[in-house]
């Protein structure tokens, strides 16, 4: 502790030392979910505070609450967050309404090149309009909904053979969604080591974006689409074809077939909670969480393994992830934009990967030995290759609500189907589209 | 009431109405126990299966309510003891104390916004209160059926054009913004009650007062104001205990400076999911002094919740 | 709430007084004293619902200060009245109004009249019963999530206990058919001691001679019951359901922690629903249109259970 600190402070001094030519001292702000990875920034981020004499805030708000306080502190014009780690699918409001600074000419000023990142990162949690070189935010986190499981009960023979029995297959990770839920049924109330197991634990929460988050997983699996033509918002036949109806439905037969009782209102933590009290062999979470839990000194090294969302009819995965903004509302945005300036440098990012949090710079990601670095590495190359994301449109909050409303009302409340609810869909979306403008 | 009075119940009928009493009332104490009992509980036994009611109790959940923790590594935790005895507790889950959570800055927020508006509430009320009690004023019974009438707004109606407003001057998330509103919400239960306390105090007293030579307001803080102490007490804490409890407003307005506890206590989460025994310590905490409260204003109480509607 | 001749008299009198003395006119008195708080109840409710009044006929979003305000009539009042969800939205706050005042009103009644027998420690009881209602309803409903959770939750034990059922058979916040029900039965928790309190003050307020009267016309315990003690309760008992319809109406805090509307959109309340409309999707101009609706709505329900309540009263 001494030895640190000492270390701490000379480090604090010569930098002060530093910073005091450059500039004033500021105390900054940065906003993000409370999770793993931002303990792992809080940890990054002391390089940073030794090296400029700025001081780091930190305000984590649980992800329940995160979208609600952070899209209300931002409405408001609030000046809490000088800095802001926000969702992909704020992008398009935080441009548009100018709560995010644009950055493209620090970039160009800083030498700082989006080629360096990940397309995928990019494009998802930086470019407003979408797929446009106009830059709102530095990719931070790259993330994908994906799976982990049991890897001992997976490779335990007596369940191995027991599941060949009753399915005639090798117990293996699933390579479709519907081998996922033929597995989630052979697990569900059966009894390991004296206790009643179940199938998966996926998302179903109602309040902010769980359930849509946890069924696009589905969706886009079948091959869903948001539009018939990009940029046309022309859904009819997209939302609802066929297709999509058919993923909805087996949602709901895996929530109705393979979750812990009382699983009507789960998201990341409940998931999480799930797997670690060995309830469940399988779950559903984002990559984020992937490095907690195989640390985990119950349910994590040779116990867990990791798998991409399996295909149905394409390859895709659920997009998370976000990027970091400077909020136009802050007072001490030359402060925050150092920090931006300090984050995108190779090193940092190698730093940031190796303390838990999810880099999405190509020197980490194409850099040697990146896939064998962590037992999720490889996947997460791979779920990021195919990776979908929400509708990022500044009504993102209005289409995400009525789709939550929507989707739990037919997998959890059990009223109406699959095709009336995503007709619905549409109409809610439609009539959302018309208030903008847009149709 | 004369022990001979007809309506005096028999000794059997007594006994029974007090076992059926005392029985809702044993089972209405059960949420409020369990969240007291759930508070000394460790994780692990306040999710346990069958619940226990037999454990051994334990600070952790009010470790856990005032500090933020964060995981070390073996190496770490080896070379650094725990110096304390809450950073023992913490060592237990491989954790170390990296500094105070949120929940001590909310809780003063609470008594701040709680305490303020309620000072300005008291203040404007008693002042209403007596004009209204002792001068004629023109349209009175509709202004005070006015005054009465703005508590039948949903608070998150009228919370649309606050937040505009709010955003306009400057008043999100402060505390003065929060004890203005809080102020305006209680106002009108203060008008009631106050003026209720004051009709109760005889005109006379003042009158003599004034004949004295007392101006009108001597008579009003030298006269009226000591006649009224209790009535004006008992008034503070109702609406003490309003802006202590609210919710609606605070999760709406407030985020980071002036939020209360209320919208705070239910985000507290742990490891995995909401930590129930910091919440419970929470809640604890914060619900004691209403029940403190509530003990002490027994006499008042019906008044209180009714605007003086029911007088007993 | 009249002005007694006696009231009268004696307001009159201080003016008369006052004028022999210095210092301000009662006049000058009385508004100095009552203009604050008119000013303020004007600054933070009256403006304020003038401003959703207005802003109601248009399509103003308070998350898009840079877009251009449209005057859009009557449209946000023509989509809520023939919005088919909000009146799912409506038809669950009824059932909660309905039931709540249904058990409160029964439980209330009950207790109330037993706590009238004035056994030994009665007041001490009754402090207790009182406490739940004083709490924070947001804080406590966040708790109750933990009562009600299948396997661990002590409600599902102790429930399950008593009908021999598996506590893991069945979850009070996540199913359909029982999540109407768990928010009426917290609610209920919390409030019958409200009702309790007010039918307390009414039985109390029954002078012991028109039992006695009742007595010597040997008239039964039962009918002195219907007689008089149910009628001479019943304005107070109006006036526990009035102030417990106003505040279920609005209610937001308890539910929105306990089930946050779900499942799917069950549980929604009006208020749960506007504030999704209002904060969360800032359609503002569409979410004044509702406010102004459910405040329409309340008033107007209040306003014509006052006039029944006052010919109770009456009688």
């Amino acid at each position: 502790m001494i030895k640190r600190a000492l270390l701490m402070a000379t480090a604090m001094s010569t930098a002060g030392l530093m910073g005091a030519n450059a500039a004033q001292a500021e105390d900054l702000t940065l906003c993000w979910a409370a999770w793993d990875p931002a303990n792992a920034l809080v940890e990054l981020s002391k390089e940073f505070e030794a090296e400029s004499g700025h001081t780091m805030n930190f305000e984590f708000v649980p992800w329940p609450n995160f979208a609600d306080r952070m899209l209300n502190e931002l409405n408001s014009g609030g000046k809490l967050c000088d800095l802001l780690i926000g969702d992909s699918q704020w992008i398009g409001g935080g441009a548009e309404n100018g709560h995010y600074v644009k950055l493209n000419d620090f970039f160009e000023a800083e030498g700082i090149s989006m080629d360096d990142f990940a397309p995928a990162t990019v494009y998802a949690y930086s470019t407003w309009p979408k797929g446009t070189p106009n830059y709102y935010a530095l990719p931070a986190m790259g993330d994908a909904n994906g799976w982990f499981y049991r890897k001992d009960w997976f490779e335990n023979e007596e369940i191995r053979a027991a599941y060949m029995e009753e399915t005639g297959q090798e117990l293996r990770e699933p390579e479709t969604q519907m081998e996922l839920m033929q597995i989630a049924k052979f697990f569900q109330e059966r009894e390991i080591d004296g206790q009643t197991r179940y199938g998966v634990s996926i998302f179903t929460e109602r309040g902010s974006e769980g359930i849509t988050m946890g069924a696009t997983g589905a969706l886009y699996a079948w091959g869903f689409k948001y539009e018939n033509e990009p940029g046309s918002y022309d859904m009819e036949g997209a939302v609802n074809s066929p297709e999509a109806v058919e993923a909805l439905e087996f949602y709901k037969e895996l929530y109705q077939c393979c979750t812990p009782p009382g699983y009507t209102d789960a998201y990341m933590e409940q998931s999480l909670d799930a797997f670690k009290s060995g309830q469940v062999a399988m779950a559903m979470n984002w990559f984020a969480f992937f490095p907690g839990l195989y640390a985990d000194p119950n349910t994590g090294g040779d116990t867990i393994d990791f798998f991409v969302n399996p295909p149905q009819n394409v390859a895709a995965s659920t997009l998370g992830g976000q990027g970091i903004s400077v909020v136009a509302y802050s007072d001490k945005q030359d402060a925050a934009l150092e920090y931006i300036k300090w984050f995108a440098q190779p090193d940092v990012q190698a730093k940031w990967w190796e303390l838990g949090g999810y880099s999405a710079h190509n020197s980490v990601l194409q850099g040697d030995g990146f896939e064998e670095s962590a037992p999720f590495a490889g996947d997460f190359l791979v779920a990021m290759d195919g990776v979908q994301d929400f509708w990022q449109e500044p009504a993102y909050a209005e289409l995400l609500l009525a789709m939550q409303k929507r989707l739990h009302d037919y997998i959890v409340a059990d009223q109406g189907t699959a095709q009336e609810a995503l007709d619905k869909l549409i109409e809610d979306w439609t009539e959302v589209f018309e208030d903008e403008g847009k149709l | 009431m004369s022990a001979h009075s007809v309506n005096e119940p028999s000794g059997r009928q007594k006994w029974i109405a007090g076992t059926l009493v005392i029985a809702y009332a044993l089972i209405t104490m059960i949420p409020l126990v369990w969240i007291v009992a759930t508070g000394f509980k460790s994780p692990a036994d306040a999710i346990s299966y069958p619940p226990k009611v037999v454990f051994e109790p334990t600070l952790e959940g009010y470790v856990n309510l005032f500090t933020t923790r964060t995981r070390q590594t073996e190496d770490y935790l080896a070379a650094n003891p725990p110096q304390t005895w809450y950073e023992e507790i913490v060592r237990q889950y491989d954790m170390v104390i990296v500094g105070p959570s949120r929940y001590g800055e909310r809780f003063l927020n609470s008594i701040i916004i709680g305490f303020g508006s309620t000072f300005l509430s008291i203040f404007l009320g008693v002042l209403a209160a007596y004009a209204f009690s002792r001068f004629r004023i023109p349209l009175k019974d509709d202004l005070l059926f006015f005054i009465l009438s703005t508590r039948m707004m949903p608070p998150i109606a009228v919370a649309i054009p606050i937040f505009l407003m709010y955003r306009q001057l400057g008043l999100s998330d402060t505390h003065l913004g929060m004890i203005l509103l809080y102020t305006a919400v209680n106002i009108s239960l203060a008008v009631w009650l106050l003026k209720g306390f004051i009709d109760e105090i005889p005109r006379e007293y003042e009158e003599a007062a004034l004949i004295d030579g007392y101006t009108r307001f001597q008579a009003f803080y030298k006269v009226v104001l000591p006649q009224a102490t209790t009535g004006i007490v008992a008034t503070a804490i109702f609406c003490l205990i309003f802006s202590w409890n609210e919710y609606a407003f605070a999760v709406l307005l407030t985020s980071g400076t002036a939020q209360t506890a209320p919208p705070f206590i239910p985000t507290i989460i742990g490891v995995g999911g909401q930590d129930w025994p910091a919440v419970a310590a929470g809640a604890t905490l914060f619900l004691l002094p209403v029940m403190i409260f509530t003990v002490a204003l027994r006499k008042h109480l019906l008044r209180g919740i009714t605007f003086g509607a029911v007088r007993k | 709430m009249t002005d007694t001749a006696i009231d009268k008299i004696a307001q009159r009198t201080p003016t008369r007084v006052a004028r022999k003395v210095r210092g301000l006119s009662d006049r000058a008195i009385a508004w100095l004293f009552v203009g604050p708080t008119i000013f303020l109840l004007l600054a933070i409710n009256i403006f304020p619902l003038i401003w959703t009044v207005y802003l109601s006929f248009t399509n103003f979003r308070a998350n898009r200060p840079n877009r251009e305000v449209e005057w859009v009539g009557l449209r946000n009042y023509e989509r809520i009245l023939t919005d088919s969800d909000i009146w799912l939205n409506m038809q669950a706050t009824a059932h909660f109004l309905f039931w709540t005042i249904v058990f409160q009103v029964l439980i209330g009644f009950a207790l109330a009249y037993l706590i009238n027998k004035k056994f030994r420690g009665n007041d001490l009881w009754t402090t207790i019963i009182v406490l739940p209602m004083m709490l924070s309803p947001a804080v406590v409903g966040n708790f109750w999530t933990f009562l009600y959770q299948p396997q661990i939750g002590l409600f599902n034990y102790i429930i399950a206990f008593f009908i021999g059922a598996d506590p893991s058979s069945f979850e009070m916040i996540g199913s359909v058919t029982l999540a109407p029900w768990s928010i009426v039965i917290v609610d209920t928790w919390m409030w019958t001691p409200f009702v309790m309190l007010i039918c307390l003050a009414g039985l109390r307020s029954i002078p012991d001679y028109i039992y006695e009267a009742a007595e010597i016309d040997r008239a039964s315990k039962w009918r002195q019951f219907w007689t008089i003690t149910v009628p001479m309760v019943l304005p107070f008992l109006m006036l526990a359901v009035l102030f417990r319809g106003i505040e279920n109406f609005k209610m937001f805090d308890l539910v929105v922690q306990l089930t946050g509307g779900g499942p799917g959109s069950i549980t929604e309340l009006a208020s749960i629903n506007l504030k999704r409309e209002a904060f969360e999707k800032w359609r503002t101009g569409y979410s004044s249109a509702y406010a102004i609706i459910l405040f329409v709505t309340v008033f107007g329900l209040a306003s014509i259970y006052v006039k029944a309540l006052n010919k109770v009263k009456e009688r």
